[in-house]
């Protein structure tokens, strides 16, 4: 079984494996489609993770409404199990593809050359390795439509950076095996190789976010 | 029906009980810091708990009523004033006649105050709900901050609060007023449950973290209270895939120092969780400012939901009381 905790009296994660895997985040985004499709009142939002799901509830209204004979976490919790054994293994349907244009280094990318360097690569290589792979989109996080996609080649794989820098919306970025798009201008520690122009939310849509979990994500160069 | 920002404050914006449902996209539920004070405004002035406040802080807009409103302040005191120098109670429903001036001019205590006004502002929804995120730039009024010059017109009202106003009075405080007594009682010491990486402190590191006193560093914002104190140590240094962080989550920085996200956190981090304030402690935990001092304590899960259940049921208790005291007022 694996690991489930509290995480104080509204909500409770089930963690699947700490780690970054294919077959672990598709379980956990089969256990969000079967809980959005089997919710029970006082279920207030869920946050999936690479290889966990968290869900916040409402512990009063869940008191006074099912009237558990235990503690609310302890009824939280056998929701979440049945929805471990529920669930299948992942989400039905194939997932959304989307190609994603990339304007390369300068301006827009501004560690494109250092990356390069660092690992003894051309700028064209990196861009080459970059845009020639399919990936998954693990989660959203850390900003509204953040998208964490993974697993970068790892001749172009580098620790993010030690402080925090400006960034600019629609910068993309590698940090470790991940890379992703910054949705807005914000600090970040991820080494920027290029950006697009694709925007990555825009709240007056009926979808804000671009970029869902579960999604694949195919880069090519604007430039060429 | 609306009222008007003649100064604006350091941040004041438009909030309520959060945005839930969103955060698989990365949108965080932010809403208000102190949902007591926020619910308790709401409902001296009649409205549903739920909706839309304006959340003040030090120092404060100066507001216009441009037309006569029924209206509360709860939370943190910055000594409320009508018309320059006339004091004003906090947690007191208050009749104010048109061309009311509303401002602040001397903190006293606590952190954030919550201003309602019955009918609640006619602001649009974002994804459900009206509290403004300042990084989407979207929610509240406009998704920023009120400026100078902002118009935020009321919903209508169902209450005809004009007649309570003495034709010599320009307001009005209504003649009851809610007693906090409980929630903010202790204000320094906080209670918490233990977070899954708990365990990965060292025991010397467990103990240091109940025995001593935790500094709120003045980079501390509405994402989270950054806390000055002896550094913790994990036995290990695992490393962590991001995962699920919520209100109250204490995380470890590698630095040893501990953070405590609040309403405006984002939707998962990869630092070790050490504990959860419980939900009871929020709103105590919200008024409190840089350079006040912490001091943990440990409960269990049984613990922190009868501390909640009884919170929840007083909340219920002054519903009630103010919906009658409204309702004998205007029948």
């Amino acid at each position: 079984m694996p690991n489930i905790f509290s995480m104080g009296d509204g909500a409770v994660t089930i963690d699947l494996g700490n780690q970054l895997s294919e077959s672990l985040n598709g379980k956990v985004l089969a256990m969000y489609q079967w809980l959005q499709q089997h919710p029970f009142e006082g279920l207030k939002d869920i946050i999936t993770a690479y290889s966990s799901l968290t869900i916040i509830y409402d512990p009063y209204f869940l008191k006074t409404h099912y009237q558990p004979a235990n503690t609310v976490f302890e009824w939280v919790q056998e929701r979440i199990i049945t929805a471990y054994h529920q669930s299948g293994p992942q989400v039905s349907g194939t997932p959304v593809k989307h190609r994603i244009p990339v304007h390369y280094g300068g301006e827009n990318g501004a560690d494109l050359a250092s990356l390069a360097r660092e690992k003894q690569l051309t700028p064209a290589e990196v861009i080459s390795i970059h845009t020639g792979k399919l990936y998954r989109v693990y989660m959203i996080g850390f900003l509204p439509g953040f998208s964490y996609m993974a697993e970068v080649d790892e001749r172009i794989a580098l620790p993010r950076k030690e402080k925090p820098v400006p960034v600019t919306a629609g910068s993309v970025g590698i940090a470790g095996s991940q890379t992703g798009i910054y949705p807005f201008n914000s600090p970040g520690g991820w080494n920027i190789i290029g950006r697009t122009a694709v925007p990555m939310f825009n709240a007056q849509a009926q979808n804000p976010v671009l970029l869902k979990a579960g999604d694949e994500v195919e880069f090519y160069n604007a430039n060429s | 029906m609306s009222l008007s920002i003649i100064k604006p404050g350091l941040l004041d914006t438009i909030q309520d009980m959060g945005r839930y449902g969103y955060s698989s996209w990365g949108i965080n539920p932010g809403g208000v810091m102190d949902g007591y004070a926020a619910r308790v405004a709401n409902m001296l002035v009649g409205n549903d708990p739920g909706e839309a406040v304006m959340e003040i802080h030090f120092p404060g807009a100066h507001i216009l009523f441009e037309q006569n409103a029924l209206i509360s302040i709860t939370g943190a005191d910055f000594t409320p004033t009508l018309n320059e120098d006339e004091p004003v109670s906090t947690w007191r429903p208050i009749v104010v006649r048109r061309n009311t001036l509303l401002h602040f001019p001397k903190w006293q205590s606590g952190s954030r105050c919550y201003l309602a006004v019955h009918g609640g502002f006619c602001v649009p929804r974002w994804l459900n709900s009206y509290s403004t995120n300042l990084k989407a730039g979207a929610g509240g009024f406009h998704g920023r901050k009120l400026d100078k010059g902002d118009e935020l017109p009321f919903k209508e009202n169902s209450i005809y609060f004009a007649g309570l106003l003495k034709e010599t009075r320009e307001y009005q405080p209504l003649n009851w007023r809610v007693d906090t007594g409980r929630t903010y009682h202790l204000p320094h010491e906080i209670l918490f449950t233990i977070g899954n990486e708990w365990p990965q402190l060292t025991h010397s590191s467990q103990r240091d973290m109940l025995e001593n006193n935790f500094t709120i560093h003045p980079f501390s914002d509405r994402m989270g209270y950054q806390l000055r104190g002896v550094p913790l140590k994990r036995q290990h240094t695992t490393e962590l895939v991001s995962s699920g962080v919520s209100f109250g989550t204490i995380q470890l920085l590698p630095d040893g120092q501990l953070i405590l996200l609040m309403a405006d956190h984002q939707t998962t981090g990869g630092y070790p969780r050490i504990g959860h304030v419980i939900s009871s402690q929020l709103p105590k935990l919200a008024q409190l400012r840089p350079s006040d001092s912490i001091q943990f304590s440990m409960v269990d899960m049984p613990t922190a939901e009868e501390l909640l259940f009884s919170q929840e049921h007083e909340l219920n208790i002054i519903q009630r009381a103010c919906y009658d005291h409204l309702n004998q007022l205007v029948c």
